[in-house]
């Protein structure tokens, strides 16, 4: 089992999520964040008053799948999050130890 | 508030019928008007709506998040103490008596207002509704002030602060301009409130903001506002009421009220222009809380020509406006570092004094029987000009003052603990979620 975590722009939640269940991804988490990486903040002013905004909202995606699709599930996330402009965002894969589904207490890849 | 309302409703509502069944044993009734009475009473519930939420939601709109409910409560407040004390005292003290300095007590209490009592300065209308309707000028004065202070006064000062900023800064010169003080008897125009109101709540703010010092992070940190559609809400809010604010000063349902809502609404519109035009001219994008701005400018600085002055000149005020008022804010302020953290003074200070200036230059013979410079009377402008050296020096040295008694008993500013976690938790106990 893997965990998918991608950082993408908002507006590319729902072409990410409609292409996610088409491989067969039955749920995803979804949380508004802020950050920044390689694309700068940008300047805001108000009545004179510059300020440098440093963190940009974007959403972070978690996903836990079968490890013989988190490839495929980074691909497609890939494919439909991109714009090719900077702050299009990362992905991170790491391992899942343990799984458990609380209503039905199954447990590991039953429980994705 | 509402009470006040009720009561000065029914009171009207009586009015009207006794004038309509008037015999000759009801005389000195007679002068009573039914639709002035009507559109008075409009007029008056306009500017408390400028007050809350209007008001209210222009400057909570412009501060931090944390600091919002803190913002709305000194308005909130405002209204609460303000409306009290007047009817204690600031109606008698501003406008009874013919004194030069201060009026009399006659009417503390409202002792003598009676069914059928009429103000001199108001002889059409029920003397009780033309003492609510100058409650709620005194109101949104003392709320203006608080905009200079945002974000760092502590609710316990800034109480204190506005009890003493009604008694000594504004009575004295409502009574000096409105209530047959040296300013109104030397000649001084002021329609609906430049002096009285603008001026001295911007220079007031401004003495307040350099006195409390600039907030935590000031310079350093963003201090961007939570939401500004709350301040376009409140700017909207503001500029309908501001129809009553400088229509109901003529105190009358007649043309003069309506030359003067047109030379106003021109204003407003002119100085959202101008300041939207010059910003996306100097920095390529108009603002939203530059047009807003614009029309707040345009609306204080008409608000003291608006009765004395043929509509198009509001197009021009309103221009200058725009374009003074803009400077102020983005220019002299970052010049000189004042943290006038909602621009009191640059929008309603500047303004205030500009549009009294100006009121000197525009009068017209044909509208308020007095001319200005432009119609050759130039000794207008002196008296203006007269009236704003007093205005400026009178709020600036008795503000000062005031600051540093309160100051003595309880400290201005929150300490820093408290201004980093926000006023709403620290004086409040609440927070927006």
């Amino acid at each position: 089992m893997k965990l998918v975590v991608a950082i993408i722009k908002p507006f590319k939640l729902d072409e990410v999520r409609q292409a996610l269940t088409e491989i067969g991804v039955s749920g995803m988490t979804v949380t508004e964040v802020k950050g920044y990486g390689r694309q700068k903040g940008h300047t805001e002013v108000y009545r004179g008053a510059e300020y440098v905004v440093n963190f940009l909202p974007k959403l972070r995606i978690e996903i836990a799948v079968a490890s013989n699709i988190a490839d495929k599930a980074v691909e497609v996330i890939t494919a439909n999050a991109r714009t090719g402009q900077i702050g299009d965002g990362k992905i991170f894969v790491t391992p899942i130890d343990r799984a458990l589904r609380i209503r039905t207490g199954e447990t590991d890849s039953d429980a994705l | 508030m509402g009470a006040h309302l009720g009561r000065a409703a029914k009171l009207a509502a009586l009015s009207g019928l006794v004038t309509i069944f008037a015999t000759p044993a009801f005389a000195q009734t007679d002068t009573i008007s039914a639709a002035d009475t009507a559109w008075m009473i409009v007029a008056t519930a306009l500017v408390l709506m400028m007050t809350i939420p209007g008001l209210a939601l222009f400057y909570a709109g412009m501060v931090r998040k944390k600091n919002v409910l803190a913002t709305m409560a000194q308005s909130l407040a405002a209204v609460a103490i303000i409306s009290i004390l007047w009817v204690a005292f600031g109606y008698s003290l501003v406008f009874t008596g013919d004194g030069p300095w201060l009026g009399t007590l006659n009417r503390w209490f409202l002792a003598g207002v009676t069914m059928d009592s009429v103000n001199p300065a108001a002889r059409t209308i029920p003397e009780a509704l033309f003492m609510l309707y100058q409650m709620t000028f005194a109101i949104i004065t003392v709320a203006l002030v608080a905009g200079s202070v945002a974000d760092r006064m502590r609710f316990s000062a800034y109480l204190a602060f506005s009890i003493g900023w009604f008694l000594f800064v504004y009575i004295p010169l409502a009574h000096w301009v409105w209530g047959g003080g040296f300013l109104g008897a030397a000649g001084v125009l002021d329609f609906a409130g430049g002096l009285v109101v603008h001026l001295s709540a911007g220079a007031g703010g401004l003495v307040a903001a350099k006195v409390l010092g600039r907030r935590h992070g000031y310079g350093t940190e963003n201090l961007s506002p939570f939401d500004l559609s709350l301040a376009v809400v409140g700017t909207g809010l503001l500029w309908v009421g501001w129809f009553g604010f400088n229509g109901g000063s003529a105190l009358a349902a007649n043309s003069r009220a309506v030359m003067a809502i047109i030379a106003t609404h021109l204003a407003a519109c002119a100085g959202a222009l101008t300041w939207g035009t010059i910003e996306w001219s100097m920095r390529r994008k108009p603002s939203v809380l530059g047009m807003i701005s614009g029309a707040v400018a345009g609306l204080g600085t008409i608000t003291p020509a608006s009765g004395f002055v043929a509509p198009w000149a509001g197009v021009v005020i309103g221009v200058t406006a725009g374009m003074v008022c803009f400077w102020a804010c983005t220019w002299l302020k970052h010049r000189f570092r004042y943290d006038d953290s909602l621009d009191v003074f640059g929008v309603h200070g500047v303004g205030g004094l500009v549009g009294t200036l100006l009121t000197g230059v525009f009068a017209s013979a044909a509208i308020c029987g007095t001319s200005g410079l432009i119609e050759g009377n130039p000794h207008q402008l002196l008296l203006q000009l007269y009236g704003v050296a007093v205005t400026l020096t009178w709020s600036v040295v008795v503000t000062f003052v005031l600051l540093k008694l309160v100051s003595a008993f309880v400290p201005l500013r929150v300490s820093r603990e408290h201004e980093l976690v926000g006023l709403d938790i620290s004086q409040h106990g609440e927070a927006l979620q």
